[in-house]
């Protein structure tokens, strides 16, 4: 395969998306210094932010701030921080970023969004272990540090079936939180306050997801790299009217590219299945070389774990649970299985590459015989790469690179 | 078949290979050379070395294709392909069947398996670290203080292979310095060694079909796949030309890819 001329295709909307989580870490900037009314709590990427914005609070995700790290290449400055107070190099390099940022004093943010100087300060720190373990010491230590509340959930985890008992202790969990939501936030409960937070959600999680379906188009619009920044968003603003107008701009544009014949990859001929997280540090590299080997990361794991379809006002407690509960990452192997079948079936996926987070075992997925078994059974080639979220200490560059071309190698024998 | 000669360079890690063939596929010169830090200078050096086996002259060579970790840093090849493939390639031109081909090179391990078509059906190269490659003997024979190729005849001395605990490079060196404060003979550590090389390869993935192997680890220690074939059960044979079935691989990409632009342009070599 030759090497070809690469031609960057600007997404229009990333001005508004740029403007859009500038918009939203200024206003948290602001109620941090005191300058604007207002409570900051902070919560894990699917923890209970609805609640949370159902009493006022502003929310910020530290694992927002680990993916900046990661993506603007400092979190190799941070890192060695928190493995010398006592975290582990082995644990989710996330947590370690974040909070070896937070010891030196120095944030990305300040560059992307000048005049900040720091993370907002937290009110209030809600988790939940739906996800993993490390996200509650990861907040136990900045409970710690600010001397304020740290409320979660402890899910029921790997689950095949989501079963009664198991909302049910959500649901017992979500509501134990809020004699401290309304403590910290000076606010009284308001049913319908979070109903409508539940509301605004589902509506900007249906968005985002018809936004990912767009690329089930041959070829597609965009690519996966695009994905990890413009979920922005979704991750971070669900739950509020921001996040459903943004990407009330970006859908249309996709599709105006589909209905022009514009490809995210021109000449796209293998379509990829991108399991696991990204790997911060490396996107544009990784989004360059496959480019020049004429294949598009259609789909992932991890942009579709901000589709929250069970949100129904009717029953808030409930359904939330249910979608928090019933997210990828919190299933057994065989339901992880059977989702990625189908999505290589709605994606026409031709292989899948298998990203083994040294730090996030939570969302590596090759450690069981998945790859092989859905080698297998699906007659799909899989490829499994060890690098990490954000410690690039353990990313072999080389050995990374050399393993996608010979992968692509391989799929060229069936689609030349 | 008609004329040209094409050229096959694999620009490894610790060797540079280059081998050069006819239109027939037969080997005409190659070389082998130390890489060093000087990737496209070696890569020259080698070339310019199997022209001169060969007995051509640079203007006779009608295409060069380029693989190894180096494969981009040889800016006068016409072809790129990764060792992976050219491994399999060579390999399956000597054993067309199906066959798992395991590379142990100087800082990494393969193991490719192909179908009786010689397509590739799956590959895996060594995770992370050079425990279980080339690199690894060289450290060990560095810290034992024994040229490196001492080791295969020193292995062969015993009987008994010590089973190594560690599967870090490192570690294993203070093991082996430890077993030798305590009385253990050198040449069942070295034995040991080589076991723990045979252990890496296993735990990479399944052997199926005959198995050979390449590299230049097995060229220079035989031994390797003799215990490979003792710890597995498989049948396991060394390639011809081990440490350079890369770069034969590669020149036979070279070969057909120039075959293929001549038929496109409606000609023959």
């Amino acid at each position: 395969m030759s090497k070809k001329g690469l031609r960057r295709k600007e997404i229009k909307a990333a001005r508004d998306l740029k403007r859009v989580m500038s918009d939203y870490y200024y206003r948290m900037d602001r109620i941090s210094r005191g300058e604007e009314e207002g409570k900051i709590a902070w919560c894990t990427s699917v923890g209970p932010a609805e609640l949370l914005r159902a009493f006022g609070f502003e929310v910020h995700y530290p694992e927002n701030h680990s993916a900046i790290l990661g993506a603007t290449r400092v979190a190799m400055d941070c890192i060695p921080l928190a493995n010398a107070i006592g975290y582990s190099p082995e644990i989710c390099s996330y947590l370690t970023s974040d909070v070896g940022s937070y010891l030196k004093g120095e944030t990305p943010l300040s560059r992307l969004y000048p005049g900040i100087e720091s993370p907002p300060k937290p009110d209030l720190l809600a988790y939940n272990t739906n996800q993993c373990r490390d996200v509650q010491e990861w907040f136990e230590f900045y409970g710690r540090e600010f001397d304020v509340p740290v409320v979660g959930i402890n899910t029921p985890r790997a689950l095949v079936e989501v079963r009664e008992v198991d909302i049910a202790s959500v649901v017992g969990q979500l509501k134990a939180m809020i004699p401290t939501l309304e403590e910290v936030s000076g606010e009284k409960f308001d049913i319908d306050r979070f109903k409508e937070s539940l509301r605004l959600s589902r509506r900007c999680s249906e968005l985002w997801g018809e936004v990912l379906g767009l690329a089930k188009h041959l070829p597609s619009p965009w690519t996966f790299f695009d994905g990890t920044i413009h979920m922005g968003p979704a991750v971070c603003l669900r739950g509020t009217q921001e996040a459903i107008d943004y990407y009330e701009i970006l859908k249309p544009e996709l599709k105006e590219r589909i209905e022009s014949g514009v490809a995210a990859v021109d000449g796209e001929r293998f379509r990829l299945y991108w399991e696991g997280m990204p790997i911060w540090g490396k996107l544009r590299d990784l989004s360059e070389q496959f480019s020049e080997l004429w294949a598009c990361v259609v789909v992932s794991t991890y942009c579709n774990s901000w589709i929250f379809s069970a949100f129904d006002e009717k029953k808030p407690f409930e359904s939330m649970a249910q979608a928090y509960t019933e997210i990828f990452i919190n299933r057994a192997e065989r339901v992880k299985e059977a989702y990625i079948e189908k999505m290589v079936r709605e994606y026409q996926v031709d292989g899948i590459i298998f990203h083994d987070s040294k730090t996030c075992p939570n969302n590596s997925n090759a450690r069981y015989g998945m790859p092989q078994r859905l080698e297998k059974r699906l007659g799909l080639p899989c490829l499994v790469i060890d690098a990490d979220l954000n410690d690039l200490r353990c990313y072999s560059e080389e050995q990374t690179r050399t393993n996608i071309e010979a992968f692509v190698e391989q799929l060229a024998q069936t689609k030349p | 078949m008609g004329e040209g000669y094409f050229v096959g360079l694999d620009s490894g890690a610790t060797t540079t290979k280059a081998v050069i063939i006819d239109a027939a596929k037969g080997i005409l010169g190659s070389f082998v050379k130390k890489t060093g830090a000087d990737l496209e200078g070696s890569a020259t050096e080698a070339f310019e070395e199997a022209l001169k086996r060969a007995g051509l002259l640079r203007g006779e060579i009608e295409s060069i294709a380029a693989t190894g970790f180096g494969r981009k840093s040889v800016p006068f090849a016409q072809e790129r392909v990764t060792e992976i493939s050219c491994h399999s390639r060579g390999c399956y031109h000597y054993f067309p069947e199906e066959i798992t081909v395991i590379d142990i090179g100087g800082q990494d391990n393969k193991i490719i398996r192909l179908d009786e078509e010689g397509r590739r059906v799956g590959f895996k190269i060594n995770r992370k670290c050079a425990a279980g490659t080339g690199a690894f003997l060289e450290e060990m024979a560095h810290r034992l203080d024994i040229p490196l190729d001492d080791l295969d005849g020193l292995a062969r001395r015993s009987n008994n292979a010590a089973e190594i605990g560690s599967y870090c490079t490192v570690f294993t060196a203070t093991e082996v310095l430890d077993r030798i404060r305590r009385g253990e003979k050198v040449e069942e550590i070295v034995k040991g060694l080589f076991v723990s090389v045979v252990k890496r390869v296993l735990e990479m993935g399944a052997l199926s079909g005959r198995v050979i192997m390449t590299g230049g680890v097995v060229a220079f220690n035989p031994i390797v796949a003799e215990l490979l074939k003792l710890r597995s059960g498989k049948e396991v044979e060394i390639a011809p030309h081990p440490q350079e079935m890369g770069a034969f691989g590669a020149a036979l990409f070279a070969l057909e890819r120039a075959q293929t632009r001549a038929v496109q342009r409606g000609g023959s070599l």
